[in-house]
């Protein structure tokens, strides 16, 4: 018998029976909430009479539409200026005391980005499987975990029940060989990943994320690639489990201690594809071959190297394709041919559960040090992703860097990356964005969105247009690239 | 919810890949804390010339001429006819919510993205995967004749054209099931509660540290 990969350990593990129509059972042992798609789920639940099953598998906190700016933000929940958002965050308080499910505040130190905060409290591990009413869950997955994305009827389902009636996914590995060029960062990688597999390559998979670069990658880095998984199509990415991960999981507040993370470590070190494992589909990269990436388009897989131009429709065979392309260049107001380099960007965003976290921070702040922002960029905002990443990044003086840069520091928030708080693009504006989707008005009506890492949005923010951060970067990386 | 047996419609023409759930129903909207109303908001920057606000009387709105839920030939369309990779994106169940709320009761596309795949279920929306050429003939078709119709037949895994041609297609037996006869999918695992409360006890045994973490 074949070896099993690592979504088949963790769907073996979770799964409570099969039913005779082809369809299982899986239990699911965390599960994260926010303000924006479990209204719903709790009405439904208030509706039926129903109780949430376990509560001790839930943890809430608000994100979406919490503001982004300290003067709004100080007075908490009431302080909230849009109506709706403040009904939407006021409804989750009332929600999570109604049924008795535990929330980190709006101004409470646990607070963030239900991606941030599940991973750095320790509140996501590997070996779990993990849901949230939000895409993005599959960032959990760099723990090892089998974590995914559902809808509101689905939140309400696995509160009532502990379960979700699934079918399983197919197996296929994403291998990074060799090795990174500096200033090549993992929102690059995994930018590079969707540009080849395409925005529909990964459904109905579940993706796991492997290679040399992945191994040699960072949690935080790991987070970031298993965090797109779901641009790439897939429902879940994964990475499996190796002493980097058993590094960052202990000692952070909710990870097991003493006896019983020995007993936990052992079991999760078994959290690995074996080596005859077979995957239905094996994708290979390599690493030296990535530069900086840069989308162009409306959708992440319209994607190219800083060094590249704006590609021709016209040279596109697929008419669906092209199609996509002339409509893409279009809505961007960019011309086919032109430098990635000469896009002007209008604001900058640096955050989002993709890349806001401390590590980003660091990156971000490494290129901005010392140098300020082109006066041609309206507005650079750096949204933290947690209260804690807050607070690191103040201790290390990064909140400094940016503001002498002539950056905005803002509150833990989705903030820009989808527009829900007051922080938006308006009409026909080039934004540079750590963010992970491009879509058509996500960041504001009309909108531009380049999706870049934080060391690429900080050096455009600089010049006011997209660069290589490598010719902004410490000498050291010059001395390498050169 | 609602059950879905046999449904005829008009057909109404998304000539799109990759429509994302943002196109859908943009942000703004995602901030009800309602399941219903979200129709008038459907392919809200599409369909309209301005921004839309939530909550806003949409019946002055000026409408994009261009756009194919504002010709007077698909109105009270209900059946959609897209291209691949419909519904990427978000997780958010407001995207089949405002398909359903317009009028929407079957989707059918060459492929759709798994979340919203799975969420149309739960709305009791049929999404039907057909080969891409078929689905290309069926857009020729939708754009060559005004009124043009198709049946889905649920129970027979079928859509039939206007000629009487026949269409098969697939589905999983769990929720043609669920769908067929409008279950609940929440009382329906209910049913297997001694079988989650057997796995829970031996998971918190062998797994202690996933279980009372966080009180």
């Amino acid at each position: 018998m074949a070896g099993q990969t690592l979504y088949d350990k963790l769907w073996q593990d979770h799964l409570i029976k099969n039913c005779d129509d082809g369809s299982s059972l899986i239990y699911i042992d965390r599960h994260l909430i926010h303000e924006v798609t479990s209204p719903q789920a709790f009405e439904g639940l208030r509706l039926a009479g129903r109780k949430p099953w376990r509560k001790d598998s839930l943890v809430a906190t608000p994100d979406h539409n919490v503001p982004s700016e300290a003067i709004e933000r100080a007075a908490g929940v009431s302080g909230i200026r849009d109506d709706i958002s403040r009904i939407q965050v006021q409804t989750l308080d009332e929600n999570c005391r109604d049924f008795d499910v535990v929330q980190f505040g709006i101004n409470e130190p646990g607070q963030g980005i239900v991606h941030v905060i599940g991973p750095e409290t320790g509140v996501t591990l590997p070996g779990m499987t993990v849901v949230c009413g939000d895409s993005h869950t599959s960032t959990h997955g760099a723990l090892g975990a089998l974590a995914h994305g559902i809808g509101t009827s689905e939140v309400e389902h696995v509160m009532a029940t502990q379960c979700l009636t699934q079918k399983k996914m197919k197996n296929m590995l994403v291998r990074v060989d060799g090795q990174l060029r500096p200033g090549v960062t993992a929102k690059d990688v995994v930018l590079a990943i969707i540009g080849k597999i395409g925005t529909a390559g990964g459904t109905g998979y579940a993706i796991e994320f492997g290679g040399e670069v992945i191994r040699a990658m960072s949690m935080e880095g790991r987070m970031t690639v298993c965090n797109m998984a779901i641009e790439g199509g897939a429902r879940a990415g994964m990475v499996a489990v190796d002493q980097i991960t058993l590094d960052y999981v202990k000692g952070k507040p909710y990870a097991p201690k003493g006896e019983v993370w020995d007993r936990a470590a052992e079991a999760w070190s078994d959290l690995y594809s074996d080596g005859d494992a077979v995957f239905d589909e094996v994708i290979v990269l390599g690493g030296e071959d990535i530069e900086p990436q840069v989308s162009w388009g409306t959708s992440p897989e319209m994607v190219a190297p800083i060094s590249a131009q704006v590609p021709t429709p016209s040279k596109e065979s697929d008419a669906t394709k092209r199609t996509g392309m002339e409509r893409a260049l279009e809505y961007m107001g960019l011309s086919a041919g032109q430098s990635i380099s000469d896009i002007k960007l209008d604001r900058v965003f640096i955050g989002s559960c993709t890349n806001s976290r401390i590590e980003d921070l660091r990156a971000a702040a490494e290129v901005a040090k010392g140098r300020r922002k082109s006066d041609s960029v309206k507005q650079v905002l750096i949204v933290p992703g947690s209260q804690a990443v807050k607070a690191q990044a103040e201790r290390e003086g990064l909140h400094e860097i940016f503001v002498e840069a002539g950056f905005e520091w803002r509150e833990p928030s989705c903030s820009m990356c989808l527009a829900m708080n007051a922080d938006k693009l308006g009409a026909g504006e080039h934004c540079a964005s750590t963010s992970n989707r491009n879509f058509e008005g996500r960041q504001g009506y009309g909108g531009r969105t380049h999706l870049v890492s934080p060391s690429m949005a900080a050096a455009a923010a600089i010049a006011g247009h997209f660069v290589d951060v490598r010719e902004l970067a410490p000498v050291q990386w010059q001395e390498e690239v050169v | 919810m609602k059950a879905f047996t046999q449904h005829e419609g008009l057909v109404v023409p998304m000539d799109r890949a990759n429509v994302d759930t943002d196109l859908i129903i943009p942000k703004q909207f995602l901030k009800s804390i309602k399941r219903s109303g979200f129709g008038p908001n459907l392919f809200d920057e599409l369909r309209y010339l301005d921004e839309g606000i939530p909550g806003q009387d949409c019946s002055g709105r000026p409408l994009n001429p261009d756009f194919p839920l504002n010709f007077p030939r698909y109105q009270d369309g209900s059946v959609l006819l897209a291209r691949e990779n419909f519904g990427c994106g978000s997780s958010r169940e407001h995207a089949p919510w405002a398909l359903e709320d317009h009028g929407f009761r079957a989707i059918i596309a060459p492929s759709f993205a798994d979340i919203f795949f799975n969420n149309c279920f739960k709305n009791g929306l049929l999404p039907i995967v057909l080969a891409e050429e078929v689905v290309h003939q069926l857009f020729e078709e939708t754009h060559g004749r005004e009124g043009y119709s198709l049946t889905v037949n649920l129970e027979q895994q079928q859509v039939r054209k206007p000629c009487g041609e026949l269409i098969p297609f697939e589905v999983d037996a769990f929720y043609k099931h669920c769908l067929l006869n409008g279950l609940d999918h929440i009382d329906l695992t209910l049913e297997h509660s001694d079988d989650i409360r057997a796995y829970e006890q031996a998971r918190r045994e062998k797994s202690p540290w996933l279980f009372d973490a966080v009180q």
